[in-house]
């Protein structure tokens, strides 16, 4: 099976997220990947370097250069005429991307893939994580988004893949690129993170969730996240979240700060593979999934550990 | 213009699935089904449109078992002019609900579809996306903004990261997020207002679309629990255990 990969870049370095995907592709076939965008040279050159890809394809152009599904859905149709699988991961640029493509090829999308089971055969989160589906498909064409959580990363380097321009198929002239306001941050991305410290509604205002989470984290060299409930208290800022409606992260450590444990939080974090939770309420489900637990009021508990590690 | 809203009937969000024994899915008999929360969202922006003098029209459509009625009349209340219901006793795909869309699209030209950006039970993300490729149009999907201006609309979106925010050519497709509106609740005069708007009940093959379902739900299960663990007294405890698990140096 030949299989084809969208890498999810800034323009000039490839996205964390890929490298899951591409695991998941190998399960399936040969990789190829494609590379869309801009002035993206360097994006290429990284990436002919993923462990495992057999080609790069290149389609460097203007109207590639913000990820219009409009503009990038048609090149990867055209691409598709002669490879068997679509492969992005299950970001907000692959979830946008994949189904206008799935549609185009007349193929029904297999979203959010946890494991490659067969050709076309896999598993997949229903009910936000609360049920495990296998599915198989009857298309002779694959369309999977991949969840990044669930796959090993394919190794960056060791690759020496080909790299092949490919024909801009031109800009449909449907949508364009207003602006963006991407919240800059020292810290690593909560997505990829090894670990993470989460604040909930329990630290009251936004300046006692900076106050408290922000030294742990930097203490830890974490990434910040925080419950649904938190940002919509207005403490934390929406990309913080981590939940079913939010991101879906399993890192190395996850420290929860006053975070109850709702249904659509754990689904966000329950594959972490320690999960650490500091709450008062000592019946909090939270502690149900949590490896360590401390109950205890976290205004004096988190400083406290702050200042021991 | 006229604003045309899809919207599903799921498992009520409050309520926790519970896989069935014989793993063939999730059991759905005998509790609260309601619309699709992102939905509500969709038919909550829609209004919010008409009162600004923008949309002229609200239709929604529900595509399923003849309980999608209900559903129906549910968004009718909160302020929906009428509603289109396609009977269907099998689940349809989101590829087959894009192709009945494009379908309702072609005959209802509306110059807005508001769609939820996925639902909450099968959660595959795709109908809005799927339905903007089969009719050529614009899509600004996760919107948490949604401003008209002119012959385009301007849609801020929740992408990781942050917001980006995309101008698109009219007519489009938008699917929205959780933070665009508060949806409202339907009052008492409302709801029974909404019992005497216009229903249409429609089927797939008028439409002339093929909804054969292309993937097949081998079996449902649940996920691996996770274990509780312990409970340390102290933070010094913890610093302790976090070592022992290689946390920290």
């Amino acid at each position: 099976m030949k299989t084809l990969v969208w890498v999810e870049h800034d323009g000039s370095a490839i996205k964390d997220a890929t490298y899951p995907a591409v695991t998941a592709a190998a399960k399936l076939g040969d990789v190829e990947l494609l590379v869309a965008g801009a002035g993206v040279d360097a994006v290429a050159q990284a990436a002919a370097g993923i462990d495992g890809v057999t080609k790069v394809l290149v389609a460097d152009d203007a109207a590639y250069a913000n990820n219009l599904a409009e503009n990038v859905a048609p090149l990867v149709v055209e691409l598709m005429a002669e490879r068997d699988a679509f492969v992005a991961a299950a970001t907000t640029t692959g979830k946008n991307i994949a189904p206008r493509v799935a549609a185009l090829l007349d193929v029904m999308q297999i979203s959010e893939i946890l494991s490659v089971e067969g050709p076309n055969s896999f598993t997949r989160p229903i009910y936000a994580g609360n049920a495990i589906a296998t599915v198989t498909t009857s298309d002779t064409k694959l369309v999977l988004t991949v969840r990044g959580t669930a796959f090993d990363r394919a190794a960056a380097t060791g690759g020496s893949a080909t790299i092949e321009a490919v024909a801009a198929t031109g800009d449909k002239g449907l949508s364009s690129f207003v602006g963006s306001e991407i919240a800059g941050s020292e810290r690593p991305e909560l997505t990829s993170a090894k670990i993470i410290v989460s604040g909930g509604r329990a630290l009251g205002s936004e300046e006692q969730f900076h106050a408290l989470i922000d030294p742990l984290a930097d203490k830890l060299g974490a990434a910040v996240g925080a419950s649904r409930a938190a940002v919509d208290a207005g403490y934390a800022p929406n990309d913080y979240q981590v939940g079913q409606t939010g991101k879906i992260v399993a890192p190395e450590v996850y420290i929860a700060v006053g975070i109850s444990g709702a249904i659509q939080h754990l689904a966000g974090m329950k594959d972490s593979k320690v999960i650490v939770a500091i709450n008062k309420d000592e019946d909090a489900p939270i502690f149900q999934v949590a490896d360590v637990g401390l109950v205890g009021d976290l205004f004096n508990l988190v400083p406290e550990l702050t200042a021991k590690l | 213009m006229k604003v045309l809203v899809p919207v599903k009937r799921v498992l009520d969000y409050n309520v926790k699935p519970r896989v069935k024994a014989d793993g063939t899915g999730v059991d759905l008999a005998n509790v609260k089904m309601s619309m699709n929360p992102f939905d509500e969202i969709a038919v909550e922006e829609a209004i919010r449109l008409k009162e600004k003098g923008v949309a002229t029209e609200i239709v929604v459509v529900s595509i399923g078992e003849e309980k999608a009625k209900d559903t129906l009349r549910t968004a009718l209340a909160m302020g929906a002019d009428r509603a289109i219901h396609v009977v269907s006793d099998t689940k349809v795909e989101p590829l087959g609900v894009a192709k009945l869309l494009k379908a309702i699209a072609d005959e209802e030209q509306p110059g807005l579809v508001i769609l939820g950006k996925q639902a909450i039970d099968d959660d595959n993300n795709q109908t809005g996306q799927m339905l903007a490729a089969l009719t050529g149009w614009a899509q600004g999907t996760f919107a948490s903004k949604v401003e008209v201006q002119g012959d385009k609309v301007h849609v801020t979106r929740e992408v990781d990261g942050g917001l980006e925010t995309v101008a698109l050519a009219l007519p489009a497709i938008v699917t929205t997020d959780l933070r665009l509106n508060e949806p409202r609740y339907a009052s008492l005069p409302n709801i029974m207002k909404a019992k005497s708007k216009p229903l249409a009940a429609r089927t797939a093959a008028e439409y002339g679309v093929d909804v054969t379902p292309r993937l097949t739900n081998v079996k449902v299960e649940e996920p691996a629990k996770r274990q509780a663990g312990v409970k340390v007294a102290d933070t010094d405890e913890l610093v302790a255990k976090l070592k022992t698990l290689g946390v920290v140096a």
